[in-house]
């Protein structure tokens, strides 16, 4: 426990200087992407659910939020929490619809939706097609913190973060999330043992589509822009691989992953241009051939050979 | 494919003279028809998609993300013929499916046969790596957009029905992706080698205890899946914009094709791959904007009124 605590403690230091070594928007872009990769985490690492639609929320709410804070004139906060809502509520309607089916056809089902919310903004006249909306203004968070300045910012972006990984901490680790394990690893039983299995899959679906909002919104106002790659279906293979990449099931590996992804794309944009696509597929290809438990699983599995301690 | 607003200038040279008279609620009867011509023959594709998507399910269990990545291949790979080797058509019609199914039999030999004990999300992970490393590799190859082909000769020009005229190519496109359609639910269902099919895909334990080799039939079927992915490739080259785009953008509708039909028949996904076809092709005539998401849309709906599909039995 002592050990845990230095370690996260060490981790939160590093989170508060990094914008001092590291360009602050790199940073952002990836903090944003490792919150919606956590929250995606909840339900294919913790529940079991394939989702092959969450850029839909993630799009949905960054559409909101650049369009109240642009055109209605919203507050950054107020306009986070309005994507974010948005989310929410896009969740619950996809949520009821999808926990009818299950296994491969709850990933087909949300692929499918959420290629109907893509195309809901690019023919809707308020996300400005294929343009998006551009110049969201920053603003200043609850009147006080100008976020134009891109260090407050990150702070900014750092305590949402934070805010959204304790959240899902807490869950993982509540008797809620204990359900939800269960239901992952075998669902009928978790039935007969009388938990209302639907109902905790779509709490589980709304909380992670909440969450995949709150990082959608926050990088609009990051990015001050909001275009149709943010609702796109490579938006959401990317969260996918993320997850997959670090490990899925795991605490930190959608972190670790989302880093990873956002610098091998950064990194290799300029460089290799359209086969970063061709990368992308390639690494998904070894993950499941040969890496199935992701960086941070095959860590620990390697930690507790080494230490001679089965993994608990 | 074709966008087209409400009886536009777009389809007034196909126009019959006398046809300005016929009227269907307020659209003129060719404008109707020749949407409804169109809306089939992309069902014709979404159930040749779908039906490959079925047996592959039935056999192997696993979604075949990349056929959609394969369809496309079919169609890139039939204008490479024409363009680098000097194929014709007929010949690409043989042998670019051929190909592709070769292609399966490497894929599922060397890859998805790794995975068929673990849950079959890891598979869909798989083909879903493999669709992008294809998508990505066309569209940096030859960009995203359209390559052209035209029509082979045999078919150029259209048949004059009195009411319409029938692109030759599209009534070809009918016909062809109709008859393998029926030949596919033909071998499957009537036939001695479609009875092993359906026994193994029920049991392959007991089947392969009476001598049959099963790991051999689930490599034939996944070749014999994509191989119709490959072919809808080939019939689509001349119809469509060849574009490395072709495919990601199919699959995800031929997904929701398959999720209204359900994947418990053969028969049941033609009808609703040719039927889906229709509505859209249609709703381009009546509410051109919703002719992108209707498919969805009824998806949505055939979830909370028969949650399996409208031919699904749960498993």
């Amino acid at each position: 426990m002592n050990a845990r605590f230095i370690g996260y403690t060490a981790l939160l230091v590093i989170g508060l200087i990094a914008p001092f070594v590291v360009y602050p928007i790199f940073l952002m872009h990836a903090l944003c992407f490792a919150l919606f990769a956590c929250a995606f985490n909840l339900l294919l690492g913790y529940t079991g659910l394939l989702s092959f639609g969450h850029a839909a929320f993630f799009g949905t709410a960054a559409y909101t939020t650049g369009y109240a804070v642009k055109m209605m004139g919203l507050g950054p906060a107020a306009g986070i929490f309005a994507g974010t809502m948005a989310a929410v509520v896009l969740g619950s309607v996809f949520g009821m619809l999808v926990i009818q089916r299950q296994g491969i056809y709850f990933a087909m089902i949300t692929l499918a939706l959420a290629q109907l919310g893509y195309f809901f903004f690019l023919q809707s006249s308020f996300t400005g097609g294929e343009d998006g909306i551009q110049g969201i203004p920053r603003g200043r968070f609850l009147w006080m913190i100008n976020l134009e300045d891109d260090r407050k910012l990150y702070y900014v972006v750092l305590a949402i973060f934070l805010f959204g990984f304790v959240l899902i901490h807490r869950t993982i680790h509540s008797p809620f999330g204990q359900v939800l394990k269960a239901i992952r690893e075998n669902e009928p039983r978790a039935l007969s043992l009388g938990y209302d299995v639907n109902k905790y899959k779509l709490q589980a679906f709304v909380i992670s589509a909440a969450l995949s909002g709150l990082a959608g919104a926050t990088y609009a106002i990051v990015f001050t822009f909001v275009t149709l790659t943010s609702a796109d279906w490579h938006t959401s293979g990317d969260v996918v691989l993320m997850t997959l990449l670090g490990g899925m099931g795991t605490v930190f590996g959608p972190i670790v992953g989302a880093f990873a992804v956002v610098t091998l794309q950064s990194k290799l944009a300029d460089k290799v241009g359209s086969l970063v696509t061709v990368i992308m597929g390639a690494m998904f290809i070894v993950c499941v051939l040969l890496f199935r438990n992701g960086i941070v699983g095959e860590t620990v599995r390697l930690y507790y050979r080494v230490v001679g301690r089965r993994p608990d | 494919m074709i966008e087209r607003r409400r009886g536009g200038p777009a389809i007034a040279p196909l126009l019959p003279s006398h046809a300005e008279m016929n009227q269907v609620f307020g659209v003129p009867l060719p404008a109707l028809l020749g949407q409804l011509m169109l809306g089939l023959v992309n069902g014709c594709f979404y159930a040749m998609l779908s039906l490959g998507l079925a047996i592959i399910f039935g056999m192997l269990n696993i979604i075949n993300f990349a056929h959609g990545a394969l369809y496309m291949m079919g169609a890139v790979f039939t204008w490479i013929a024409l363009m680098q080797f000097g194929i014709s058509y007929w010949w690409s019609l043989l042998l670019v499916p051929l190909v592709i199914a070769v292609l399966g039999v490497v894929v599922e030999r060397t890859m998805l046969r790794r995975l068929y004990k673990l849950d079959n999300l890891y598979s869909l992970l798989l083909t879903f790596g493999m669709a992008l490393v294809t998508e990505g590799f066309f569209r940096h190859r030859y960009g995203v957009s359209g390559l052209p082909y035209s029509i082979p000769d045999a078919f150029a020009g259209a048949f004059n029905l009195g009411f319409m005229f029938l692109p030759k190519y599209r009534a070809w496109v009918i016909g062809a992706s109709l008859l393998t359609c029926f030949a596919t639910w033909y071998v499957i269902e009537r036939t001695p080698m479609g009875a092993y099919l359906r026994a193994a895909t029920e049991n392959p334990k007991l089947v392969q205890a009476f001598g049959i080799n099963v790991p051999v039939m689930i490599t034939l079927t996944y070749a014999i899946g994509v191989g119709l992915a490959g072919l809808a490739g080939v019939l689509a080259a001349p119809a469509t914009q060849i574009s490395p785009l072709m495919g990601s953008n199919l699959i995800i509708v031929v997904f929701a094709v398959v999720v209204i039909g359900g994947m418990g028949s053969i028969l049941g996904s033609i009808v609703t791959g040719l039927g889906l076809g229709l509505i859209e092709g249609l709703t381009k005539v009546f509410y051109s904007q919703a002719a992108n998401t209707v498919v969805f849309l009824i998806m949505a709906l055939v979830l909370l009124v028969r949650p399996a599909g409208l031919f699904g039995k749960e498993r």
